[in-house]
């Protein structure tokens, strides 16, 4: 199964390209890493990926169909600011189970606590918040992640333990992931492949 | 308002902030219940007129002393409050109404939502009093003159705090994923929206309620609202007036206080229920 994103153009304003003619292709089970500047246009392919910003041209598709908006996406994406991506007069388990009711396995490779489940999301921190985001995104109806630097927020120790949870459950899932960092290190480590945005980028 | 939940003797010893702001309400809302209710079983018996009892001070027989024709400025006070509970609650929650529809309105699209924003402008650049005067005297006076006149231009404020929180709510990054987890816009307005727009109904018409207590006192005041042989405050206020300069005090100070009670319940009970409501502040 394979994510193709083909002939991507997008911009604010008119001769005011942000992202023009970007071609990427994701397989399932392959983690993919994109590097690029600040500001190159990173945040808006991730959205434009899973069908959060719609005005673009080009093509996104699944093994050659494109994705029907109204069901569940297949195509999940995970934000840098979890505290911005759950609602506030939520407690956790019921933001944890929007999506799908999740398993057990995945709250236990994720390390969530039975007793976070009883919280308002103020009352956890952006770590404990990011597991919570990966864990109700990772449905068996999700075929690709877009993780789009996801664990800007914490420190070093807890980011390799984030880490290695998603790679375990994505390879036994077989979902494609795409990685979008500032860090090489972290890319080097986690990725099959890394691409540079400016390299894909017509602009 | 917070001072008087973090006093922290007497009778408040030992609770959290919690159990002292719910402690508060209740106590608030018997209050209110009991002048209601109480308001409701009084007879006619108790307000008939006896010359022999007039303008006496208060005294232990009669708290708040007695008027002019001998009756109990107490009962006479306690039916107007009820009276005034009872439009204020009936105006407040058709405001309330007013202000849901109106603020949902304008999150359909950009023409309903410049024809409400007019709407607000235009009922805001009218004085509020001026206006319950106009649309009560056109509707004949009485209490459902004061009852429509007084929903009807105190709807602004709660819509335009409607409309701006649906326009937040609509860009958070967690609506737009419940949309990407495929739920429907129906679900994503009761899950997601209510719980952020029900504190505002919630508290808007309780702190709608002091305003249009005192907008009918005020309107019944000036002889534009109640006819004169009803209870409220207003006629007992206006009446009051011409015995004070012979020295009879407690007929205006008594119900005055009451109203001003009253009125500053309400308000403590809204400022209140915000704190309970509020989740930044469910664990302390």
């Amino acid at each position: 199964m394979y994510l193709k994103a083909e002939n991507i153009s997008f911009r604010y304003k008119k001769d005011n390209w942000i992202l023009r003619n970007v071609d990427l292709s994701l397989g399932s089970g392959e983690v993919l890493g994109l590097i690029g500047d600040s500001g190159s246009g990173k945040s808006t392919l991730c959205k434009i990926l899973s069908g959060y910003e719609k005005n673009y041209s080009g093509t996104v598709s699944i093994d050659g169909t494109g994705i029907p908006p109204g069901i569940y996406n297949p195509i999940q994406l995970i934000f840098q600011h979890p505290e911005k991506a759950v609602n506030p007069k939520w407690k956790m388990k019921d933001i944890l189970n929007e999506g799908h009711v999740v398993s057990q396995d995945i709250l236990d490779s994720f390390g969530i606590k039975k007793n976070w489940l009883h919280r308002w999301p103020n009352e956890l921190s952006g770590g404990e918040l990011q597991r919570f985001a990966l864990a109700r995104a990772l449905s068996p109806k999700t075929k690709f992640l877009i993780a789009d630097e996801i664990t800007t927020m914490v420190d070093a120790i807890t980011q390799a333990q984030i880490w290695e949870s998603i790679l375990d459950i994505v390879e036994e899932m077989k979902i494609g992931v795409l990685v979008v960092s500032h860090e090489k290190n972290l890319m080097n480590r986690l990725c099959h492949d890394v691409v540079h945005l400016s390299h894909i980028n017509n602009i | 308002m917070s001072t008087a939940a973090t006093i922290n003797k007497g009778l408040f010893r030992g609770l959290n902030l919690r159990q002292k702001t719910i402690l508060l309400i209740s106590f608030m809302s018997l209050l209110l219940i009991a002048i209601v209710t109480s308001s409701v079983f009084i007879d006619g018996g108790s307000l008939s007129t006896d010359f022999g009892s007039k303008n006496l001070a208060p005294s232990l027989d009669h708290p708040f002393g007695t008027d002019w024709m001998g009756r109990d400025m107490f009962i006479r006070t306690l039916g107007g409050l009820g009276l005034s509970i009872l439009i204020g609650a009936i105006a407040s929650t058709i405001s309330t109404l007013l202000s849901v529809i109106l603020g949902l309105l304008s999150s359909v699209g950009k023409i309903e939502d410049s024809f409400v924003s007019w709407l607000v402008d235009l009922f805001l650049s009218i004085p509020h009093l001026l206006l319950i005067i106009l649309i009560s005297i056109g509707l004949g006076g009485g209490a459902t003159g004061v009852i429509i006149g007084v929903a009807f231009t105190h709807w602004t404020s709660l819509t335009r705090v409607v409309r701006a929180e649906i326009k937040q709510l609509k860009t958070q990054d967690y609506i737009q994923i419940s949309r990407n987890f495929g739920k429907s816009k129906w679900w994503i307005a009761v899950k997601h929206f209510m719980p952020h727009l029900f504190p505002q109904f919630i508290l808007g018409t309780i702190l709608m309620f002091p305003h249009a207590i005192l907008h009918e006192a005020s309107v019944t005041f000036l002889g534009f609202g109640l006819s004169p042989h009803e209870p409220a405050i207003g006629i007992i206020l206006s009446e009051s007036m011409r015995y004070l300069s012979a020295g009879y005090w407690w007929l205006a100070f008594f119900p005055g206080l009451s109203l001003l009670i009253v009125v500053l319940s309400f308000d403590m009970i809204g400022e209140n229920l915000d704190k309970l409501m509020n989740p930044k502040k469910a664990q302390e």
